[in-house]
């Protein structure tokens, strides 16, 4: 709970921006979607934003950003965007059902879906509202719990467009879905996207999310994902976060697993002033496999934040998750991990590691693993590190004649390339390998 | 003029003084064993002369090949010829052999003004190099030590030497842990590698390894100074009476 006069003011801007557009909403006319909506703005004005004091923002000064003068728009402004704008950030050799998303709305002309298999919906989520209110009013807000989280609340309130993506029963998708969130802005803006991904009983895809801020003004983004994940469903969830130190993010992922699937997500992180990933999934069935991968590269004064939070409601589940950055100069990093295993939730085996390299003395990482277990029958490990580079393995390296920048950047290399292995997107591998070898000259 | 003179070189780590003087000289194609007890100072003098950071020369001089090497980075050392293979090689998990041994192998010519190494020449030079120490070639595509057995990360050591072909090869105690096979194995690649222009410093506990590389010269050293020096015969002296007949000698003396 923030009381500050001054953040009282940044939240009274956000309703203010509400009230005046009431009207204005994701499938205006779905009264359910649209109690929804009304119920987060008022858990929002309750809420508050997060104050240094609240525990899950104790190193992330959320405050300090947010009160930078962002404008608040019920609708986010549409700008002209050739593609051939977009070209640069294109990923080499990725053949991939393409959405584009320009300042959190689906644009149909940058997109380029190809050819979508029968019965699979890519499309934008404010048509969507009227397409498919059905699958709406059963999936939207389902997994994304407006009373629990206030970004949550406030996206939610906020909704506007963003991707929707279906995939039947049974359906797998061949090629991988890359989302591309471009931003332009002419004013510094707050800006908040909402995406849906189903994927029904045992379907499979890829989604590779990456951004683009064009300039223009600095940006922060509130985004919020929900996935559900069908019974035996395998899908795997990209995130690159590459947008420059202009970019400010909070992103609240919230995945829900049902028996047998597998869900795998990697955020990496290369640039952006102020980011938060909350990560939260619930394996809410036996047999789940959750994979959890993180890498950040910090610079300047960058600060990267990663939650992550795996509920283990059922037994006979598994969960993986392994998180590693190298800061520095100034930078800073957060991590936090927490499982939960219930009391019902035997044989549970939930690993997490996380690594972290200070190439500075002015850098700082704060990690911290949270294991709360009520089951007794479980395995469970957990394991933070952060130091130096090894002295012992860069002397290795020079004695066999290696200048000290190539030896470094070699290590640096092979320890960021223990998450980059992880992703199963080729062209995506590829590319991140090679910024990762950019970054540290090897 | 010796390849390299080691004179009156004091080294300490932290606060404890672990060299105390040590005087050394090796000449071309020369081969030399620094034998001596535990914590007598023969792995500090290798590391010494290999350039690792945490040893501070507090007194003496190392010139090789005329110029000083104390002066010189880690780096400079192995450009200039000089090989530490390590009593603990190091591992490297991400970092592949193949990548790793490249960049070495470039790194030295390079230096010399050669141009990089094609693809085709440097798979034929590994594949004869790791031939010598019967390295499994499977080995190049995984990481560096990553894995690798004890005996797989001695040879591999002994395989690098061969590969970056120093002009003054430094071994710390490469047979130690070595089971006879495997230290046979690692001898005869040693002594196919011995050459007019290649010395080799051996730092060994045991008189074992002299038994398949012959050396030249035989020292021993005693509490961070060379007490005695001799040939081969020295090194079987050491076997059958021990250390401490060194050590109540250099008393009495």
């Amino acid at each position: 709970m923030s009381n500050t006069t001054q953040d009282r003011n940044l939240e009274k801007q956000f309703v203010t921006a509400f009230e005046s557009n009431v009207g204005r909403t994701l499938n205006g006319t779905n009264t359910k979607l649209r109690t929804l909506r009304t119920k987060a703005i008022e858990q929002f004005e309750k809420m508050g934003f997060p104050a240094r004091k609240d525990e899950a923002w104790k190193y992330t000064n959320i405050g300090d950003v947010l009160t930078h003068d962002f404008q608040v728009r019920a609708l986010p402004p549409f700008m002209e965007i050739d593609a051939v704008d977009l070209e640069p950030f294109a990923i080499p050799g990725l053949d991939a059902h393409l959405v584009v998303l320009v300042n959190g709305r689906f644009s149909q002309r940058l997109s380029n879906l190809g050819d979508v298999p029968d019965g699979v919906i890519i499309e934008s989520l404010e048509s969507a509202g009227e397409t498919h209110g059905d699958l709406l009013e059963t999936y939207f807000g389902r997994y994304a719990h407006y009373d629990e989280e206030v970004f949550t609340a406030l996206n939610t309130a906020f909704t506007v467009d963003g991707l929707f993506l279906y995939v039947p029963k049974g359906h797998a998708l061949e090629k991988p879905v890359h989302v591309v969130n471009v931003q332009k802005v002419d004013e510094d803006l707050f800006l908040q996207p909402r995406n849906l991904f189903v994927f029904e009983e045992n379907a499979q895809a890829k989604i590779v999310e990456t951004s683009v801020l064009l300039g223009g003004g600095r940006t922060f983004t509130n985004a919020v994902s929900e996935v559900h994940v069908g019974e035996r469903a395998v899908v795997d969830y990209y995130l690159l976060q590459d947008q420059g130190d202009e970019a400010s993010l909070v992103t609240n992922t919230n995945v829900y697993q049902k028996g047998s699937s597998v869900f795998t997500a990697a955020t990496v992180t290369l640039s952006g002033d102020v980011i938060r990933n909350n990560m939260n999934v619930l394996p809410d069935a036996a047999h789940c496999e959750t994979h959890l991968y993180g890498l950040f590269l910090s610079s300047g004064t960058t600060h990267v934040d990663n939650h992550t939070h795996v509920d283990h409601a059922k037994p006979d589940c598994e969960s993986n998750e392994l998180y590693k950055g190298v800061l520095d100069d100034q930078s800073t990093g957060v991590f936090n991990g927490k499982v939960f295993v219930r009391q019902d939730a035997q044989r549970i085996n939930a690993f997490q590691e996380n690594k972290s390299i200070l190439l500075t003395k002015e850098a700082t990482m704060n990690s911290k693993p949270e294991l709360e277990i009520y089951a007794d029958d479980v395995k469970c490990s957990h394991g933070a590190t952060t130091g130096q580079l090894d002295r012992e393995a860069l002397f290795y390296l020079r004695s066999r004649g290696l200048p000290a920048n190539v030896a470094r950047g070699m290590l640096l290399h092979a320890f960021a390339g223990d998450v980059i292995e992880k992703v199963r997107v080729e062209p995506l591998r590829r590319l991140l390998d090679k910024r990762v070898s950019n970054r540290f000259g090897w | 003029m010796a390849l390299l003179e080691v004179k009156d070189l004091h080294a300490r780590i932290e606060d404890e003084e672990i060299l105390k003087g040590v005087d050394l000289s090796v000449k071309s194609g020369e081969i030399h064993a620094i034998m001596g007890p535990n914590g007598s100072g023969k792995s500090t003098l290798a590391s010494v002369l290999a350039g690792r950071e945490e040893f501070e020369v507090t007194r003496g001089t190392v010139s090789y090949q005329g110029e000083d090497l104390l002066e010189m980075e880690p780096d400079q050392r192995a450009l200039a010829g000089i090989f530490l293979a390590f009593q603990y090689p190091v591992e490297l998990p991400g970092v592949s052999m193949n990548n790793f041994l490249r960049q070495a192998v470039n790194e030295q010519r390079e230096h010399r003004g050669e141009d990089p190494i094609g693809a085709a020449d440097f798979l034929k030079l590994m594949r004869e190099k790791a031939a010598l120490v019967e390295l499994d070639p499977q080995l190049m595509s995984r990481s560096v030590n990553a894995g690798f057995s004890g005996g797989e990360k001695k040879r591999n050591e002994i395989f690098q030497l061969a590969m970056l072909g120093p002009t003054l090869a430094i071994l710390d105690e490469t047979d130690s842990g070595l089971d006879i096979d495997a230290l046979r194995t690692v001898a005869d690649g040693v002594n196919q590698l011995r050459g007019n222009d290649r010395s080799f410093v051996i730092i060994t506990h045991y008189q074992r390894l002299l038994d398949y590389i012959i050396p030249d010269v035989v020292h021993v050293m005693v509490d961070g100074r060379i007490v005695r020096s001799g040939d081969k015969q020295l090194a079987h002296e050491l076997e059958d009476k021990g250390y401490d007949w060194i050590r109540e000698e250099v008393a009495v003396a």
